[in-house]
């Protein structure tokens, strides 16, 4: 259980507590600059003394183990291979793990990249590397900031299915996503807008008509978002893997 | 790796002992009394001097490119460099202490600079923060240096500290060796342990702080640890260029490219390059006179350039 307890950073974030389950695959929408990224990173224990946070009861101190944190940055700097980079994600100087390297890898569907520099790849493949990285030490908690922005339409529905693995052998998944659609595969969804989470249950109830026109804009009888995946062929039973033209559209990063 | 560069040290550090103006072997015949002191006083606290300097430079160097996360950064950028020179100049020139006294006011200049920094920087600073005031200090640091200069006592002490600035290894005798050794080895086995974070680090600082990485911790001892093995060879030695920028570029590839990873080699390899220069510049014939600083600039900034185009 991952307890936040007045998290608060004004104007960014009003206070906020909440309590997060593991098993479940939480999901966090809301428009640009709604503070999707403030309150993920504040529940990933990375800002201090913006309230408390408590893993178990506990507070909470960092381990590869415990939970892992996956910026929507995806810059790198040295042209380290991918399998490199996912050791690091065990630690430091942890030993090396080649069994759960290939496996967090292959999860990723970036076996091919291993012994690709990261900096070379594109932002996509780096992406899916930066998974694999956050995924390799099974932590029991994993905040994601936008882990799907940046895939094709394909390997979309491959990270939000292998995510829904994850909570089902028991981690605590969060992710800030901006594809609608697919946020309705999430168990809860908190929806934030202007720095408060205005709704907070099902997917249906944030992804209610009236809730989504007032905060996003849009009108759920004229919206773009279901087309993003409708049309670009996409069913769920035969993902197909070539990038749609649209890709990153309706997810540019905040 | 470690190794090939370990033996290629003791190969450079052997040559550094035999080589000189003076046939230590043919003097030993005549004067054994004077070839012992000379071997003793000057030839092995050169090759000592030589061997830790360069290596804690290049330990330096891929300590602060891996802490700014910059391919660019060299241990100058921090300021302790230009601490140690003006320390040193202050020291020398307008109080008139001999050599010893000019190491002592470089390590006091490096250790003032250091704290300049640091309350520049502020209180958990980031790692941009933190290059921010090294550059405003070594700015700063660097203009109190010319402005020394230009209130030297005498045409022939300004003479005399532009030299001295340039860098050398030329009449270092032991209490330098004394003096340096210990300061430049502290700073090298902090780099050393903090070799695991700095990897950790590539990921970017808040990843790091989620693998449990002390972020400040890290950055704290890394910086402290930079100024010790850089500024304890710039007090002795003056400035020696590009050996902290160049040497991480050489070895990294050889480790996968992970910048905590590159340190220990980074040593041996500034180690290795510093005792080849030095060699160099004693084998030049006389009346060339250039300066250890000076041909390690010669050498770097072309093979900077070599590598930056390379890259493109």
């Amino acid at each position: 259980m991952l307890e936040a307890i007045d998290l608060a950073r004004p104007p960014m974030l009003a206070p906020t507590s909440l309590t997060l389950h593991p098993g479940q695959l939480t999901g966090v929408i809301g428009p640009n600059g709604a503070g999707k990224t403030t309150l993920l990173k504040a529940l990933a224990g990375l800002s201090r003394g913006l309230g408390t946070v408590r893993l178990d009861g506990q507070p909470f101190l960092p381990h590869p183990q415990r939970l892992a944190w996956l910026p929507a940055n995806r810059d790198a700097v040295w042209p380290i291979p991918a399998a490199a980079l996912v050791q690091l994600g065990l630690g430091p100087a942890a030993a090396p793990d080649p069994t759960a390297i290939a496996a967090a890898l292959a999860a990723c569907d970036a076996t091919a990249l291993a012994d690709r520099p990261v900096s070379q790849l594109s932002t996509g493949e780096r992406a899916r590397v930066l998974l694999a990285r956050a995924l390799v030490a099974r932590p029991a908690w994993l905040l994601l900031d936008e882990p799907i922005a940046n895939l094709d339409p394909g390997h979309r529905l491959d990270v939000m299915a292998l995510l829904a693995a994850e909570a089902a052998r028991g981690a605590g998944v969060v992710l800030a996503l901006h594809d609608l659609d697919l946020a309705r595969r999430c168990d809860r969804l908190l929806l934030v807008a202007d720095g408060a989470v205005v709704s907070d249950g099902p997917p249906a109830t944030a992804l209610a008509s009236a809730l989504l026109a007032q905060h996003f804009g849009v009108r759920r009888d004229n919206h773009d978002w279901k087309r993003t995946v409708n049309t670009l062929f996409i069913s769920d039973d035969g993902p197909p893997r070539s990038p749609g033209p649209a890709d990153g559209q309706r997810s540019e990063p905040d | 790796m470690k190794a090939e560069l370990a033996l290629l040290c003791a190969v450079l550090a052997l040559a550094s002992l035999a080589l000189g103006p003076v046939d230590l072997a043919a003097l030993w015949a005549r004067d054994p009394e004077l070839a012992r002191n000379l071997f003793i006083e000057l030839r092995l606290p050169r090759t000592g001097l030589a061997l830790l300097i360069g290596a804690g430079l290049g330990a330096s160097g891929a300590a602060a490119q891996a802490l700014f996360r910059n391919p660019l950064a060299s241990p100058d950028v921090l300021g302790p460099s230009s601490g140690a020179a003006l320390g040193a100049v202050l020291a020398g020139y307008f109080l008139g202490a001999g050599v010893i006294g000019m190491a002592i006011g470089g390590l006091a200049g490096a250790g003032l600079s250091l704290l300049l920094l640091l309350a520049l920087a502020g209180r958990g600073a980031g790692a941009t923060r933190l290059v921010l005031a090294g550059v405003a200090v070594s700015m700063l640091l660097g203009v109190a240096i010319n402005l020394a200069l230009s209130l030297a006592p005498s045409p022939f002490a300004l003479y005399d500290l532009m030299f001295w600035l340039m860098g050398s290894l030329n009449d270092r005798s032991l209490p330098q060796l004394a003096l340096a050794a210990p300061l430049i080895l502290i700073g090298i086995v902090l780099l050393l342990r903090a070799a695991p974070a700095l990897d950790t680090l590539a990921l970017g600082e808040e990843v790091a702080q989620s693998l449990g990485v002390g972020l400040s911790a890290v950055q704290a001892r890394v910086v402290l640890a930079i100024a010790l093995a850089t500024g304890a060879g710039v007090a002795v030695a003056g400035s020696i260029g590009f050996i902290g920028l160049i040497v991480p570029h050489l070895v990294r590839p050889f480790v996968g490219h992970r910048p905590g990873a590159a340190i220990a080699p980074s040593a041996l390899a500034g180690a290795a390059l510093l005792s080849a220069a030095d060699i160099a510049v004693r084998l030049l014939p006389a009346g060339l006179d250039l300066r250890l600083g000076v041909l390690t600039a010669l050498i770097g900034a072309p093979f900077f350039l070599c590598l930056i185009m390379e890259r493109r």
